[in-house]
């Protein structure tokens, strides 16, 4: 028992650690804050060409949804980030970061958009045009708002996903929160400073969680 | 364009490293079938044991399943590596990556039929018990299955996108697909490993991908 305290729940060692994981939480905050609203724009765009009456766009848009749902974010990543040097694209970490989740988020986004603008009714498209609201007027103002209330339990739930995600920035060392974390543990040979990145990842996450879940209680029943 | 092909598809480095790849694939696809087959029926068999309603197991439900929602995959991995050694309890990085990604999967799942569950109409559990099924036997044969049909679809995104966490192997030195392409990019210094393995994953994925949108389409109930 004192070996499990010793090892995992070392306060000493947490405390050292502090400085720079929560150095690593600000970078952590930042790529969301940036990879957020990308993915939400490309995925709006992919989601409209998915439901567009043009059939080589709505291909266009389906494949770019499918393949990049296929791929794991992380081999997207080490390829950006490792197989493009090669051909003389060097990026820094942080660029590679964000290219790699902006394609990854706007798939998923795309495909929750897409379940979204599908579920508004046809007749509140008709109803807004026959007003005299243009096609953009039309899904600026009538169409998105149904959408996005309709799956904002999905979105909210993928918002979770990008935060846990940027964790695997730590793998092309960008210094985000686990990456500091992982690199007090490999100095101090203790999971202690692990678990204090975990302890802050459920710190933000948990809430969101639990309000995701009332959000989902309050559409279905 | 030359340049291109010689750094992405250099057929030569292609060739020699094809076979591992190949290899890393077999290890994904076991590592895959095993997440998916234990994990979902751990966490189907917590949310039974959840509609118990037995106070104190459920907490210890909700909390495990919150919990292993709210971590990344990564953070468990790294702390299952490199903590438990410390304490005594030595996993390999393949039982380490099979058993991060099971739980999690299992606490997705659970929530995930729990809800199907709670979805099922309270008819369909007093028919159930008013023929004289006991309260085990109506769960499991009346109420269980109509929650896990309803559920399909999120059940499957779920575990696609669970299953392609498995590349994080790659980190704690698993020689799955995407561990065998980085290890043959750093020997060759050609990024055409990293290509085959990109096209390995779609070859293993998209077909699941555009089966779960099917799946959706199908079993999404009318009005949901």
């Amino acid at each position: 028992m004192d070996a499990l305290v010793e090892q995992f729940f070392n306060l000493e060692i947490m405390a050292k650690a502090l400085p720079l994981v929560l150095k690593g939480l600000g970078i952590t905050l930042l790529i969301c804050a940036v990879v957020i609203p990308l993915g939400l724009a490309g995925g709006l765009l992919a989601a409209l060409g998915s439901v567009s009456r043009n059939r080589a766009l709505r291909w266009i848009s389906i494949g770019f949804v499918d393949v990049f749902r296929a791929l794991p974010p992380l081999v997207l990543l080490i390829f950006i980030y490792a197989g493009l040097p090669f051909a003389g694209l060097s990026l820094s970490p942080f660029v590679a970061v964000i290219i790699g989740f902006f394609l990854n988020n706007s798939a998923y986004f795309a495909e929750i958009l897409r379940a979204g603008l599908l579920s508004v009714p046809k007749g509140q498209i008709e109803a807004a045009r026959s007003t005299g609201l243009g096609r953009a007027q039309t899904l600026i103002w009538v169409t998105l708002p149904q959408a996005v209330r309709n799956v904002l339990p999905d979105l909210l739930s993928n918002v979770v996903e990008v935060v846990k995600l940027t964790s695997l920035a730590s793998v092309v060392s960008l210094g985000e929160m686990l990456h500091a974390a992982g690199l007090v543990r490999s100095i101090t040979y203790n999971a202690s400073p692990l678990v204090l990145a975990a302890g802050l990842y459920l710190v933000l996450l948990w809430p969101l969680i639990r309000v995701i879940g009332r959000f989902e209680r309050r559409i279905t029943h | 364009m030359d340049r291109f092909l010689d750094t992405f598809f250099n057929m030569a480095v292609l060739g020699r490293y094809a076979p591992a790849i190949l290899d890393g694939a077999l290890i994904t696809v076991v590592l895959s079938l095993l997440i998916v087959s234990t994990g979902i029926a751990l966490g189907a068999g917590l949310a039974c044991l959840r509609a118990y309603r037995i106070g104190p197991v459920s907490f210890a439900i909700v909390i495990f399943a919150d919990v292993w929602r709210a971590l990344p995959p990564l953070v468990l991995i790294l702390l299952a590596f490199f903590g438990l050694p410390n304490v005594g309890v030595v996993l390999s990085s393949f039982m380490v990556l099979y058993l991060v990604l099971m739980l999690v999967l299992a606490a997705f799942a659970e929530e995930i039929v729990w809800a199907g569950i709670t979805a099922t109409p309270k008819g369909q559990w007093e028919a159930a018990r008013s023929t004289g099924l006991s309260f085990t036997r109506a769960l499991v044969f009346v109420v269980l299955p109509q929650a896990v049909r309803m559920v399909i679809p999120p059940l499957t995104n779920r575990a696609i996108a669970i299953t392609k966490m498995t590349a994080l192997g790659m980190v704690i030195g698993v020689p799955d697909i995407l561990g065998q392409a980085t290890t043959a990019q750093s020997f060759s210094a050609n990024a055409s490993p990293l290509t085959l393995a990109a096209i390995a994953y779609v070859i293993l994925f998209l077909p699941l991908v555009i089966a779960s949108r099917w799946l959706e389409a199908r079993f999404t109930p009318p009005g949901a």
